[in-house]
C-alpha cells in the first residue's frame, strides 16, 4: 500500500523486525515454541504476590530486563485489605495490553500514524457464581466490553479495521474467548 | 461421449493429465492445440466430482454467463441463472466431446513416481511412462473434519458436506451446521427449511451480496479485474489460498444468503465451534469480531466497486448502498448442552483437502501441501491446476481454468522442447 506522506509513520513498533522474525520462524518453527511463566506467593488473607522474570523462547531460556512484581488482592468491600487489584481486573489489563499492542503493530504495518489510543474495559460479573449461591451462574465474566477511543491519521473504517485485526491476532483475546486446557497439580511440602 | 478408449493399453505418452474435470479438460484442449501427445486419466466418469461428491440441490454460485472453457461458452437461455449439478455435468461432458479430449475413464491413478526423464504413473490398469504430469484432480477431494468430531457422543448423527445429499436423510430434530462458508450457509438454509431448527457455528467468513447496484456481484468481480488478480501480486498468499468460499448461493431469485438472511429465517448463530466439555459444546466468544471483520471486508469490496464505477462508468448501475451490519443476538450462544440442546445432527461444512496420497514425489511442504509457483510444481515437468488462488483469484472456478491452463501448457511445452534438445545434444548423431 503506498504511503504518500512525507513523514514516515512511527508508532514506536519495529514492524520490520517482526516481519523478519515471522519469516525466520516459518523456516524454523521450533523457535516459535515459547513458554510464558509466572510464580506466586501467598501473602496472607486474599493477598498474593506474583513475580514475572523468565520465559522460554527461540530455543532457550530468556529473561526480562528486570523482574516484575504484581500484587493482587480483594477490595475492602470483600472484607479484605485491598493490597492490589483483583485478579479479574488484571485479566482485563492483560486484554487491554494485548489488544493495544496489536493495534500499534497493525497500524505501523499499514502505515497509519496513531496519536492516542485509549481503552476502557468493563466486565459484568454475577457474584452468585463464585459465592456458590446459584449453580446456573458462571464464576467468570458474563461478558467483556472494551471501548476504544483512537486518534489516528486514517478514516474511521480503517481504524475499525485496525481494532478488528488486532483481535484476530491477539493472544489474550483468544485465551478469553476460547477454551484453554488448564492443569493444576498439587504437592505437599 | 469423448474419445473414450476401452479397452486401452498403458504405455508411454508425452503428458499425462490426471483428472477429467474442468481443469484437466482445459489443459487437454491446449495440449491438443499445441500438438502435444497426451492422455487424460479419470478415475470415474468425466466431471466425476461434480457427479458424485455434491449435494442434490447444489447450483454453481457463479452465473451461467461466466461459465466458459477454452473456445466454449454457455449457450443456454438463462445466462443470469445458475447451473444445477446435472447441468454442470452436461456442460463439462459436452466440453470433453467438443475438445475431443483423449480421456480414459475408470482409470484410477495409484502412484506417481520419478523416473529418469519423467514419471511413472501407476494405475489400476497398469503403468504409464510419461515426460510430464498435470495434477488436475481437484482441491476438494476429502472433507476436513476437526478432531473434536471424534469426541462427540455416539448417538449424535454426524455428516460432512461431502456426504450430505438432502435433508430427508437426516434424523428429525435440530441440526448444528459447523462452518460459515458458502456450503455451510446453503446447507443451513436448506436444512432449516426442512423443518429442523438450525444452529450455525462460524468463525471467519467472507460476506458478499448476490447483486450490487443492479448487477451480479460476479460481474463486478470480473470487470474490476479482481478475478484476474495474479498470485504474485500478493505477499500473504498462504492466507488468501485458505479463505473460505464466499457466502453466495445460486438461485433464480438471485437472493443474498448471508448470516442476517439466515437469522431472519430463525437460524441461531454461534461463534466458531471451539470445544467440548462436560457434554457441552463450546463456541468462541469471538463471534462479534469475525462478523465485524467480514462486514469491514465487504465494505472495502463495495468501496472498490464504487471507485471503479466512478472512473470507468457502470452502464446501468443503480445507486451505491451498503448492507446492514451482521446482527449478533445479545447474549450470544456460548455453549449448547448436547443432552438437552435439541441437536440431533452435526453437519461439518469445515472445508476440504485435496488427496495426493498417490503422489510419491517429494514436492510437499511440511503441511503436506504441494509446493508450486503459480501451478509450476517443484518437480520438473509437473504442474498443478484448480487450487484456490493457485495462479489467479479465479483459479478454482470453472471459468478460471482457461487462462491458467493456457499459460501452464506453454510452460510445459517449453519444458518438453528443452528436454528434447538436451537429449539431442547428449546423443549426437553417431559419428
Amino acid at each position: 500500500m503506498m504511503n504518500l506522506q512525507q513523514t514516515t509513520v512511527d508508532n514506536g513498533v519495529d514492524v520490520q523486525a517482526l516481519l523478519e522474525a515471522r519469516e525466520a520462524l516459518s523456516a524454523a518453527p521450533e523457535g516459535a515454541a515459547f513458554v510464558w511463566r509466572a510464580s506466586s506467593t501467598w501473602a496472607g488473607g486474599t493477598h498474593t504476590q506474583s513475580r514475572i522474570e523468565k520465559f522460554y523462547g527461540l530455543g532457550e531460556e530468556q529473561s526480562h530486563r528486570t523482574e516484575f512484581e504484581i500484587d493482587t488482592d480483594h477490595p475492602e468491600l470483600f472484607a479484605a485489605d485491598d493490597n492490589g487489584a483483583t485478579p479479574v481486573e488484571v485479566v482485563l489489563v492483560g486484554l487491554a495490553g494485548c489488544l493495544t499492542a496489536g493495534i500499534a503493530s497493525v497500524a505501523q504495518n499499514r502505515g497509519i500514524q496513531l496519536h492516542s489510543v485509549r481503552a476502557t474495559l468493563e466486565a459484568p460479573m454475577d457474584l452468585q457464581g463464585v459465592l456458590g449461591i446459584d449453580p446456573d451462574v458462571r464464576n467468570g465474566f458474563a461478558s467483556v466490553r472494551v471501548r476504544y477511543e483512537i486518534d489516528a491519521d486514517a478514516p474511521a473504517s480503517d481504524i475499525a479495521a485496525l481494532v478488528a485485526q488486532s483481535q484476530k491476532r491477539s493472544a489474550v483475546f483468544d485465551i478469553i474467548t476460547n477454551p484453554t486446557d488448564v492443569h493444576v497439580e498439587v504437592s505437599k511440602v | 461421449m469423448s474419445t473414450d478408449r476401452t479397452p486401452w493399453a498403458a504405455g508411454s505418452v508425452d503428458v499425462i493429465v490426471i483428472g477429467a474435470g474442468q481443469s484437466g479438460l482445459a489443459m487437454s484442449y491446449f495440449l491438443t492445440a499445441r500438438g502435444i501427445e497426451h492422455v487424460v486419466l479419470e478415475r470415474g466418469a468425466i466431471a466425476n466430482s461434480w457427479r458424485r461428491e455434491r449435494w442434490d440441490s447444489l447450483r454453481l454460485l457463479t452465473p451461467n454467463w461466466q461459465s466458459c472453457l477454452p473456445d466454449y461458452a454457455y449457450a443456454g437461455e438463462r445466462p443470469d441463472d445458475f447451473m444445477t449439478m446435472p447441468e454442470i455435468v452436461a456442460f463439462i461432458s459436452g466440453y470433453a466431446s467438443f475438445a475431443r479430449a483423449p480421456v480414459h475413464t475408470g482409470v484410477e491413478v495409484q502412484s506417481v513416481t520419478s523416473v529418469f526423464g519423467g514419471y511413472r504413473v501407476g494405475t489400476n490398469h497398469g503403468s504409464w511412462f510419461t515426460r510430464a504430469v498435470v495434477l488436475a484432480s481437484g482441491a476438494f477431494n476429502r472433507p476436513h473434519v476437526p478432531a473434536l468430531s471424534q469426541n462427540l457422543p455416539p448417538g449424535l448423527h454426524q455428516i460432512t458436506a461431502f456426504d450430505y445429499r438432502n435433508p430427508d436423510s437426516l434424523p428429525p430434530g435440530g441440526a448444528l451446521v459447523v462452518g460459515g462458508s458458502a456450503t455451510g450457509l446453503q446447507l443451513a438454509a436448506e436444512i432449516h427449511a426442512s423443518g429442523r431448527p438450525v444452529t450455525m457455528a462460524t468463525g471467519e467468513h467472507l460476506r458478499m451480496p448476490r447483486t450490487y447496484r443492479g448487477f451480479d456481484i460476479q460481474h463486478w468481480m470480473q470487470v474490476t479485474g479482481l478475478l484476474d488478480q495474479r498470485y504474485d501480486e500478493f505477499d500473504d498468499l498462504d492466507r488468501l489460498r485458505k479463505l473460505p468460499s464466499p457466502q453466495l448461493i445460486g438461485s433464480e431469485q438471485r437472493s443474498t444468503l448471508d448470516l442476517n438472511a439466515l437469522a431472519d429465517r430463525g437460524v441461531r448463530l454461534c461463534g466458531r465451534l471451539a470445544g467440548l466439555r462436560d457434554g457441552h459444546l463450546q463456541f468462541s466468544g469471538s463471534l462479534r469480531n469475525v462478523c465485524r471483520l467480514a462486514d469491514l471486508k465487504l465494505n472495502r469490496l463495495l468501496d472498490g466497486i464504487d471507485r471503479w464505477i466512478e472512473i470507468n462508468g457502470g452502464l446501468g448501475a443503480t445507486a451505491p448502498y451498503r448492507l446492514l451490519p451482521t446482527r449478533i443476538v445479545d447474549p450470544p450462544c456460548l455453549a449448547i448442552d448436547l443432552r438437552a440442546g435439541g441437536i440431533s445432527t452435526v453437519v461439518w461444512a469445515t472445508g476440504y483437502r485435496p488427496d495426493y496420497s498417490w503422489l510419491q514425489v517429494p514436492v510437499f511442504d511440511r503441511k503436506r501441501q504441494v509446493r508450486h509457483d503459480g501451478g509450476v510444481v517443484e518437480a520438473p515437468g509437473m504442474y498443478i491446476l484448480g487450487l484456490p488462488f493457485m495462479r489467479r483469484r479465479k483459479s478454482s472456478f470453472i471459468h478460471g481454468a482457461e487462462d491458467d491452463a493456457r499459460e501452464l501448457s506453454q510452460h510445459l511445452a517449453a519444458h518438453l522442447d528443452a528436454q528434447s534438445r538436451a537429449r539431442a545434444f547428449k546423443f549426437p548423431k553417431s559419428a
